[in-house]
């Protein structure tokens, strides 16, 4: 049988599968197995049209210009444009304020879950929610709780806190602006974090945080030098994850805060559709695409994580 | 669950045996803080969903009513009915349905074939191939949106749900094919391998043996595509002009929408992102998470 394939240890183990198969290597070079490219021929082909070629072809978007010449028109706009400084210190404000605080709220409820209290797959269940609900629908729920007329409001009414309703969305309060979208992100986008640490807890083995209690360590040192440290890859993913996305939020934004509170996708969003400018709002794509790989690389670079534990 | 919870106690047990009464008090109160702790968190995920649900099924008096209450008196199908019957919504509904059908279709006609060879198959480039995958997700979907839109005019698939669904299953092919290949590496390499000796093809063997047994997981990988179409909205918005999706109708017309409007609009877009979750809440973990065995 020349078909021979490989008994899958796990996904996560690829150097030790290599080695173990080693003498199939060898057997197999006489007749090579074209299975494998065969099967992932359409996905890459795919992901080859849908993602490679519009990367090449914002390129020229954004550089050429009506004449097919080159240009540095676009990006001049884009510098230029008013609320590009805005957008840029929002996105990236957002971002260092956000992902932390996801990255320690969802720690919180995965180590809930974690301690295998009662009910944990109830409560799982409903954390999870926010998974699957979209950065719009987030959006408009929030607008609901902080609208003049919403919940918050007259929750803060009828504890006698205020008299007249706070104008949490509007021109002249763009801190409080900033405070509800970074709730109403918080609440939607903690989820998968959580639930990426929630996998990666259910992996260590409970032996070794035994150990550490029979040696005399309190939690938060069991948390702190056992926990933590074998978490690593978990939070990596997440961090990366999470970041990526950030540079994304579009729609949440929009339906929250409308035109008060820039970011860089809604910007491109505006030149396309309002302003109807092709070059620009490609521009903006590629300052999006280069800041999250900038990031990506960063966190690679910094946060030493094996490619693979990314799978 | 039951499992853990009996691990729980069998792990508490001989602790609270040989210690002291102050002790077991000491663990009491944590357990209880523990279950104060997650019942306030899940307050937090449930009373805003509680909150769009009360605006969208209010009267529009009261949602303008000062002070309100925080119950809907009387609860009205007004709002929801206004919203369900204006004009775009109902067709824009259907058009979600169809780009979220033909995502799911394609991105696990596509994907799967993919996550069977990384799961079955040691081939050179596998690893890296496998981080090529994952660097997708680090495209921004504005990047992808904004040149296919040009592409698409000139093939002539602006504006249609065709080209919406294209988009939609590049945004969900990476994340279909590393499900879909941990799905695979969890059915057992011998029983596939045993079939092959019996006499069964590659393909009667993958049909007759692994297609079964993967079934669930692959399902679940589906409705996650699905759930990824039907609320995306960027590219969505970029990508059509008529032909819209729900959540860019609901987009495209939120600066002049009423109050209620935009509830009713919030309301109907969560309500079967809640029902998928349910469905698929058993292999959520594998999905976002890690492969965890």
């Amino acid at each position: 049988m020349s078909l021979k394939q490989e008994p899958e240890q796990a996904l996560k183990t690829p150097g030790q599968a290599g080695e173990v198969a080693l003498p199939d290597f060898k057997r197999r070079r006489r007749r090579f197995n074209y299975t494998p490219f065969l099967l992932l021929l359409p996905a890459t082909l795919f992901l080859a049209i849908f993602f490679l070629y519009p990367m090449l072809q914002s390129f020229i978007i954004a550089f050429q210009d009506s004449q097919g010449g080159f240009t540095f028109d676009n990006i001049d706009t884009m510098v230029k444009d008013t609320n590009f400084g805005d957008a840029l210190k929002y996105t990236l404000l957002f971002i260092v304020i956000i992902v932390p605080l996801q990255v320690v709220l969802a720690l919180i409820m995965a180590l809930v879950i974690n301690t295998g209290l009662k009910w944990a797959g109830f409560f799982l269940y409903i954390w999870t929610i926010p998974l699957a609900i979209s950065d719009l629908a987030a959006g408009i729920v929030w607008y609901s709780i902080f609208t003049n007329h919403g919940y918050i409001n007259q929750i803060l009414i009828q504890l006698g806190l205020t008299q007249t309703p706070i104008d949490f969305l509007s021109f002249e309060n763009p801190t409080l602006v900033f405070v509800a979208v970074v709730i109403a992100e918080l609440w939607r986008a903690t989820a998968i974090v959580m639930v990426i640490l929630v996998a990666g807890l259910q992996v260590i083995p409970r032996a070794y945080t035994e150990a550490a209690e029979v040696f005399g360590a309190s939690p938060w040192q069991r948390l702190w030098h056992v926990t933590l440290p074998m978490l690593k890859p978990s939070l990596q993913v997440a961090l990366i994850l999470r970041t990526i996305l950030a540079f994304q939020t579009f729609a949440l934004v929009f339906a929250l805060a409308g035109r008060i509170m820039p970011v860089l996708a809604g910007e491109a969003y505006k030149w396309y559709n309002d302003v109807r400018n092709v070059g620009v709002a490609a521009t903006y794509a590629l300052l999006i695409l280069l800041l999250s790989l900038a990031n990506t690389f960063i966190y690679l670079r910094f946060l030493n994580t094996k490619a693979e534990e990314l799978a | 669950m039951s499992i853990l919870d009996q691990v729980n106690l069998n792990d508490n047990a001989p602790v609270t045996a040989r210690t002291a009464r102050p002790v077991l008090n000491q663990r009491s109160m944590a357990r209880f803080a523990l279950y104060v702790l997650a019942v306030t968190l899940t307050l937090w995920i449930i009373l805003p969903l509680y909150f769009i649900t009360a605006s969208a099924f209010s009267t529009r008096d009261a949602l303008y009513d000062w002070p309100k209450s925080l119950f809907p008196n009387p609860i009205s199908f007004d709002t929801m009915d206004f919203f369900l019957n204006s004009r775009g919504v109902y067709s824009s509904a259907l058009n979600s349905l169809i780009v979220g059908l033909i995502t799911l279709a394609l991105s696990l006609l596509i994907g799967a074939p993919a996550g069977y060879a990384l799961a079955r198959f040691i081939f050179p480039g596998r690893d890296s191939y496998k981080l090529l995958i994952l660097t997708t997700r680090a495209f921004p979907i504005v990047i992808l949106s904004i040149p296919l839109s040009v592409t698409f005019l000139n093939f002539g698939l602006y504006d249609t749900l065709i080209g919406v669904a294209l988009v939609h299953t590049a945004l969900a092919l990476p994340q279909t094919i590393l499900v879909t290949s941990s799905i695979f590496v969890a059915v057992p390499n011998e029983l596939e391998e045993a079939a092959l000796t019996l006499g069964c093809h590659r393909m009667s063997a993958f049909t007759k043996i692994v297609l079964p047994m993967a079934l669930p997981g692959l399902a679940a990988a589906a409705i996650f595509a699905f759930v990824l179409s039907w609320n995306e909205v960027f590219a969505a918005t970029i990508l059509t002009s008529q032909n819209r999706t729900l959540p860019a109708q609901v987009l495209g017309s939120l600066s002049n929408s009423s109050l209620p409007l935009r509830y009713a609009g919030g309301f109907v877009l969560i309500v079967p992102s809640l029902l998928f979750i349910l469905i698929i809440r058993k292999y959520l973990l594998n999905m976002w998470g890690r492969v965890v065995k």
